[in-house]
């Protein structure tokens, strides 16, 4: 199938995708000189699931992700300054250096974190779509977990509430199949999700993580259905880490054979391939848009060192509302 | 033999998989990741998958299970990867392993051990960075132990397997590197505190995370000339106050060293326990250094300033004593 956008919005997908990967690739380096600290876990492979999917919202609807957000948060207008200021634990960073990689939260864009308990953030999702249904607003709520989060009991509780009360939530699971070490077929005896996801009578689809045509058509579909009131829904997006889990992990699980089948179906790479096909992308034109993501990334590299640390003394500022 | 925390561990898991068909090891990642902190390396291909268990993420699924399990016959060592993530299965935690055996008038004990890491230090912000050892001190039914020597971590699983009620074990993540050497006599009880450095001038009280900073302050102290004791609780419930007393009848002064918030501490419990059995031994008020009252934040300056750090304890000690 052809890429159905024009040339400006398929290269807008593509720069996107980029500026994740080359911005997470300098976190990666930042780690090994410890300028980033804590834990740190990268989005590398799986850039066409946030880009594809944001671009599918719009700028009112509410976004909850997990500890592996850099990305959703990139591309959902944080600007890449106040990513890396925060993880760098500077105070120009979108959460003033309190939170880390794990936990970005930005006001202005409607990115409600950054949520690190697994699972955490789905009973969260279906509040704030409560709250808009109540108000009778029209907005959609998009929650991003993993697969390993469809195990706690907060997933099942979750989707049944937002079924029951037929509430504007998109449950947007990323299914890279692992969770850390444990792989979803060592983790659930209903391995097909959409089919779990059914079971609480919510519309469910599924849509090649790899591919950010695939996502971004499934989830403008997802996105209309649950905007139009016909309550939630459930779209899977199966993908695949190309990295460790964090910065801590051996990798004993997986074979690196299989880690190297899945790098061949990168999303930047196929989809550069198939709009330069198409001639919607020419090589200029990539070295272009890549030499402006490393510039960004450098621009936010050197505004995170200049950038200030948060004085001791205000430790104990914002525990509560003043 | 030098080892590491990790490592002893480690040996102690191994020992008791060996030793008892019953004991089987269950939690996230134990199996074929190896363990969250690599406790449990090498265990999967060793013992096999019925007793090296990777779990989903269901905490409050796999605690209940091994609680069932412990009542069905087996010996269960539950790793509940970090005590952040043990809030999910508190309800089976508390309302079944630690009140079963009363509420059923004495019928069923659940001989269950549940392990996990706690702590902050390593800049993983508000979320991994608990230390609610006190929530669990606080529940009767349950034994809290809380390692903080080479040879506690070798030797209070043994005690805590053989122990007919359910024994939680907190692991500080800060400890898991710490090397040092296991005595040959590491065989340990779980019911008594430990002298780790004996002095008259004052009391230092502590346990898990804190006791290597504690040691510092005392080492620290020394060179001022103050001889500072320092206990290391070890059993956090029931808490031994019986060595509290006696260290409190030669130095009449102390500081609790505890990296819980300060409000409703462990911390508080010791002072509350020393002022009801000691008030007379006393020739100062009793000082606290805790965690200040703030989720743990994520920059390492901040995180450094929330915690409990030597310097804060010479300068608690210093107030006690009036210099
Ligand atoms: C409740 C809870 N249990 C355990 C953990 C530790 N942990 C962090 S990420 C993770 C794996 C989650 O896998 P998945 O949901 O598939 O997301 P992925 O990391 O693959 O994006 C685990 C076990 C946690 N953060 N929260
Ligand atoms: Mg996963």
């Amino acid at each position: 199938m052809p890429v159905p956008y024009d040339k400006a919005f398929a290269q807008k997908l593509l720069a996107d995708m980029l500026r994740i990967r080359r911005m997470e690739e300098k976190c990666a380096e930042l780690y090994g000189a410890q300028k980033i600290r804590g834990f740190l876990h990268l989005y590398i492979g799986e850039e066409a699931c946030a880009v594809g999917a944001l671009h599918a919202l719009t700028a009112d609807d509410n976004i909850v992700a997990t500890y592996r957000e850099h990305g959703h948060a990139l591309v959902r207008g944080v600007s890449m300054n106040a990513i890396m200021a925060e993880m760098f634990g500077k105070r120009a960073g979108c959460s003033r250096g309190r939170g880390g990689s794990m936990h970005l939260f930005d006001a202005a864009t409607r990115f409600y974190g950054g949520n690190a308990i697994v699972g955490g953030g789905l009973p969260l999702a279906v509040g704030f779509a409560l709250a808009d249904k109540l108000q009778g607003k029209q907005r959609v709520t998009a929650c991003f977990f993993g697969e390993g989060a469809m195990a706690e009991g907060a997933f099942h509780e979750s989707m049944n509430l937002a079924a029951l009360w037929q509430l504007p939530v998109l449950f947007c699971c990323e299914n890279n199949l692992y969770a850390m070490g444990t792989a979803l077929a060592r983790s659930e005896a209903q391995t097909d999700l959409c089919a779990k996801a059914a079971s609480y009578a919510v519309p469910t689809l599924k849509a090649d993580g790899m591919d950010i045509v695939a996502v971004h058509e499934a989830m403008k579909l997802a996105a209309r259905h649950v905007r139009d009131g016909l309550g939630p829904f459930f779209l899977e997006l199966q993908t695949y880490r190309f990295r460790a889990h964090s910065m801590f992990d051996p990798e004993l699980y997986r074979d690196k054979a299989e880690v190297e089948q899945w790098k061949q179906r990168g999303p930047l790479h196929t989809f550069s391939a198939r709009l330069k096909a198409e001639g919607k992308l020419t090589e200029e034109e990539f070295l272009a848009l890549d030499a402006k993501a490393n510039a960004e990334v450098q621009a936010a590299v050197d505004f995170a060192e200049a950038a200030a640390w948060e004085p001791v003394a205000d430790l104990l500022k914002d525990v509560h509302t003043p | 033999m030098k080892m590491t925390y990790r490592e002893a561990i480690r040996q102690a898991m191994h020992e008791a998989l060996a030793a008892d068909p019953r004991v089987f090891l269950m939690g996230e990642d134990v199996g074929r990741y190896g363990g969250t902190y690599a406790c449990s390396k090498g265990f999967l291909e060793e013992f096999g998958p019925e007793r090296i268990r990777d779990t989903p993420l269901s905490e409050l699924g796999f605690v209940g299970a091994g609680i069932g399990a412990a009542l069905g016959g087996m010996r269960p060592i539950v790793e509940v990867m970090t005590v952040n993530f043990s809030l999910l299965a508190l309800d089976q935690i508390v309302n079944t392993a630690a009140a079963l055996r009363h509420m059923s008038g004495g019928q069923f004990s659940v001989p269950l051990v549940l392990r996990m890491a706690t702590g902050a230090g390593r800049q993983l912000a508000a979320q991994h960075s608990h230390s609610l050892e006190n929530w669990y001190a606080h529940i009767p039914g349950i034994k809290v132990l809380a390692p903080a020597t080479i040879a506690d971590a070798r030797g209070m699983l043994g005690p805590a397997l053989a122990d007919p009620d359910p024994v939680v074990i907190f692991e500080h993540a800060q400890l898991y590197n710490m090397e040092g050497a296991l005595p040959d006599d590491w065989r340990c009880d779980i019911t008594t505190a430990a002298q780790r450095r004996a002095g008259t001038d004052i009391s230092l009280i502590t346990y898990g995370g804190s006791l290597p900073k504690t040691l510092a302050a005392a080492e620290q102290l020394a060179a001022e000339g103050i001889a500072a004791e320092v206990i290391d609780l070890r059993v956090l419930r029931p808490l031994d106050t019986d060595t509290i007393a006696a260290s409190l009848r030669k130095t009449h002064k102390a500081v609790v060293v505890d990296e819980g918030w300060k409000s409703g501490s462990l911390a508080a419990e010791v002072m509350a326990r020393i002022v009801e059995d000691c008030f007379f031994d006393l020739d100062a008020p009793v000082a606290r250094v805790c965690s200040e009252e703030v989720p743990i934040p994520y920059a390492k300056h901040m995180e450094e300033a929330a915690l409990p750090q030597a310097p804060k304890i010479v300068a608690a000690v210093m107030m006690v004593l009036g210099k």
